[in-house]
């Protein structure tokens, strides 16, 4: 079976009736998912794309077995849907929203957590199962039902590596966009273990980018925990100038982590190989499966 | 959006946190009134930037002469290339220790991270490598909140002696509170100065908001472009940054954007810039032009798109634009795939656009072979 999102899951989705949320949710529904219902606050009892709109999310529970919902509504509102979402007993939640700001992530990032709910994003294209069934933004029509797990922190990025993947012949299990936002809910390791125990995918590529410590962090994992599933990382921006900050917290916290030598060492003295350009991924995929 | 230290101290004020008298001055006839009352001073540019004093960019003055001599020698001059057009006059403390305390976003865990250290100053990041345990630093759920408990426990651990560890706690609550009320990336005292005579005063004052909230503060809005090209493409809503190179770049979507940059390097080609045109901007591709070519050093532009959420006709719509009234005035290599690009190539072809590809393996390498002079 992929991770978290096959035909049968059945979706929620948050804002649908809003301009962003009918464009996607009607996407959606063309690429296999089975979205049973949407919330929207106060166009509860109405009928849109075929399904069911409620005002709350507990009315939507009440009716429907929602196993995960996206959140397409506005950035002001997202920190409540999410909220309301995850303490409807809802245990994945996609949150597609941009513009949050980290504070409201880091709050419904902790209710979640206490409420042991998967959050995936802000800030994220989303997730696809090639075939079956996604939650966001992520073109359809750029992949194919195959065997590689693919895990990124970019948007557009993700389907370019995707796209030089199936020139090779590799298709996709799931694509995973973890969001490009400072917080996001999930990160490499958290997606990666759940490949890791997917009979479906052969191997793993993920797709990183300069800041933060989470290829950092998933490089750590699999040095312990080798020999896992094949993986093969890009990271972008080796290239890119480093941003100038202010204050010492920062470095502080990340200690040396979040530049593209950090990133490429640690997952290369973990056993990684790491592409220096996007169709350099496709290419090591191939001669890790043959 | 980065607070200047003066703009930080104000709300420093408001919230409690003992500051030295101090004046902002923008011109050298100001503040001689203040300096007397409280010489010697120390003389701070104000720039928005770290590291301002390594950089030479904070003076102490104990006459007249000093002090006018020095603020007219920093007004106007540029510290770590950062133009300085104000700065903050203060009393010098007598400082006998200078601590650290800080609040920032541990992005990995998703949390908040107290960090605090007795041995404060401008080396504390070679101190938090070298000597860990040295820095403090504490997990905060921001849905539990920092009790004054943790905080005082925090400061005890540190190793402060009862009578400044008070001071300390209290201002580190404080700190705290100005962190979540102006939604910080970041809120940072160093150094935290004890006084000879046992104060505890913040002599500078970091504050950074995440830009996602600054519309709720909008007195400290401000352009932090370096570049007026940067100014010029914020105005426009566009992500620019200026690089060294000779070829512009303009792409779809940031991850793809810095990947362009690596691939132009690997072909041994140099990027002039960063540019994203996606989201609410990628029908902005003709204004894009403009930005990238103001820069004089771009001898070729080199445009890469993944139709995505961003349509590939649409943005090939607005190179059209710009090729029509004549701004595309050095070569430019496409490469255009996903979704909408069949469409986006046509509109390219009618607009007489020549180099176009559908990867940007081989429009990557063209786009480095022709910034060499290639044809």
């Amino acid at each position: 079976m992929p991770v978290l999102i096959d035909s049968s899951t059945g979706i929620m989705v948050s804002g649908i009736t809003g301009r962003e949320g009918t464009f996607h949710a009607e996407r959606m529904i063309a690429s296999g998912a089975r979205v049973l219902c949407g919330v929207t606050p106060g166009k509860g009892g109405k009928v849109h794309l075929g399904v069911p709109v409620y005002d709350t999310v507990a009315e939507a529970a009440e009716n429907h077995k929602i196993d995960a919902c996206g959140i397409f509504v506005p950035a002001r509102a997202a920190r409540d849907a999410v909220d309301e979402a995850s303490a409807a007993g809802i245990g994945f939640i996609v949150v597609i929203t941009e513009g949050i700001c980290p504070h409201d992530t880091l709050r419904f990032i902790s209710a979640a957590r206490r409420r042991g709910v998967r959050v995936i994003g802000p800030n994220t294209p989303g997730i696809l199962t090639p075939g079956e069934s996604k939650i966001g933004v992520l073109a359809s029509e750029a992949v194919e039902k195959g065997r590689v797990g693919v895990i990124s922190r970019s948007g557009t990025l993700t389907v370019e590596i995707c796209h030089y993947l199936l020139r090779q012949g590799y298709g996709q299990s799931t694509v995973v966009g973890l969001g490009g936002d400072p917080v996001v809910g999930s990160n490499f390791t958290d997606i990666y273990r759940l490949f890791e125990e997917d009979d479906d995918t052969d191997a793993v590529v993920i797709v990183g980018e300069i800041g933060g410590g989470m290829e950092e962090d998933l490089a750590g994992y699999v040095r312990e925990n080798s020999p896992g599933k094949p993986l093969a990382a890009f990271i972008a921006g080796r290239c890119a100038p480093e941003g100038k900050r202010l204050g010492h917290a920062g470095a502080i916290i990340e200690g040396g982590k979040g530049s593209a030598e950090s990133k490429i060492k640690a997952l290369e003295e973990a056993g990684v190989r790491v592409a220096r350009v996007p169709w350099e991924t496709a290419e090591i995929v191939r001669d890790m499966l043959g | 959006m980065k607070l200047f230290e003066y703009e930080a101290k104000k709300i420093f004020r408001e919230f409690g946190i003992p500051v030295s008298p101090y004046r902002v001055i923008s011109s050298p006839g100001e503040g001689l009134e203040f300096f007397r009352e409280n010489s010697p001073a120390v003389i701070k540019a104000q720039v928005l930037t770290g590291g301002r004093g390594k950089a030479g960019g904070i003076k102490t003055a104990s006459t007249e002469e000093e002090y006018l001599e020095k603020v007219s020698g920093l007004l106007g001059s540029a510290v770590k290339g950062f133009p300085v057009k104000k700065l903050l006059i203060e009393k010098k403390l007598d400082i006998r220790r200078e601590v650290y305390t800080g609040f920032g976003i541990d992005r990995l865990r998703g949390d908040i991270l107290f960090i605090l250290s007795a041995e404060g100053g401008v080396d504390i990041e070679e101190l938090a490598a070298r000597s860990p345990s040295l820095v403090i630093r504490k997990r905060i759920d921001i849905l539990e909140g920092f009790s004054p408990e943790r905080a005082s426990s925090a400061v005890k651990e540190a190793g402060f002696e009862a009578a400044e560890a008070e001071q300390i706690t209290d201002t580190a609550i404080k700190l705290y509170e100005l962190f979540i009320k102006f939604e910080c990336r970041l809120a940072e005292i160093n150094p935290l100065a004890v006084t000879s005579s046992g104060e505890v005063i913040a002599a500078d004052a970091r504050v950074d908001i995440y830009d996602e909230a600054a519309p709720g503060f909008p007195e400290f809005i401000k352009d932090e472009s370096e570049t007026e090209l940067e100014s010029r493409a914020r105005a426009a809503g566009l992500g620019y940054v200026q690089l060294s190179g000779n070829i512009g770049v303009i792409g779809n979507g940031a991850g793809l954007n810095m990947a362009t940059l690596d691939i132009l390097t690997h072909f041994g080609g140099r990027p002039a810039n960063f540019l994203e045109v996606s989201g609410r901007t990628y029908h902005k591709a003709s204004e894009a032009i403009d930005i990238v070519i103001s820069n004089p050093a771009v001898k070729v532009i080199f445009g890469n798109f993944f139709g995505c959420i961003s349509r590939c006709d649409v943005i090939a719509e607005g190179l059209a634009a710009a090729a029509a009234r004549g701004a595309v005035s050095v070569p430019m290599v496409i490469s255009m795939r996903g979704t909408g690009a069949e469409e986006g190539v046509e509109t390219l072809k009618k607009a007489g656009f020549r180099e176009i590809y559908s990867d940007d393996i081989e429009a990557g390498r063209r786009a480095a072979e022709l910034s060499r002079g290639g044809s």
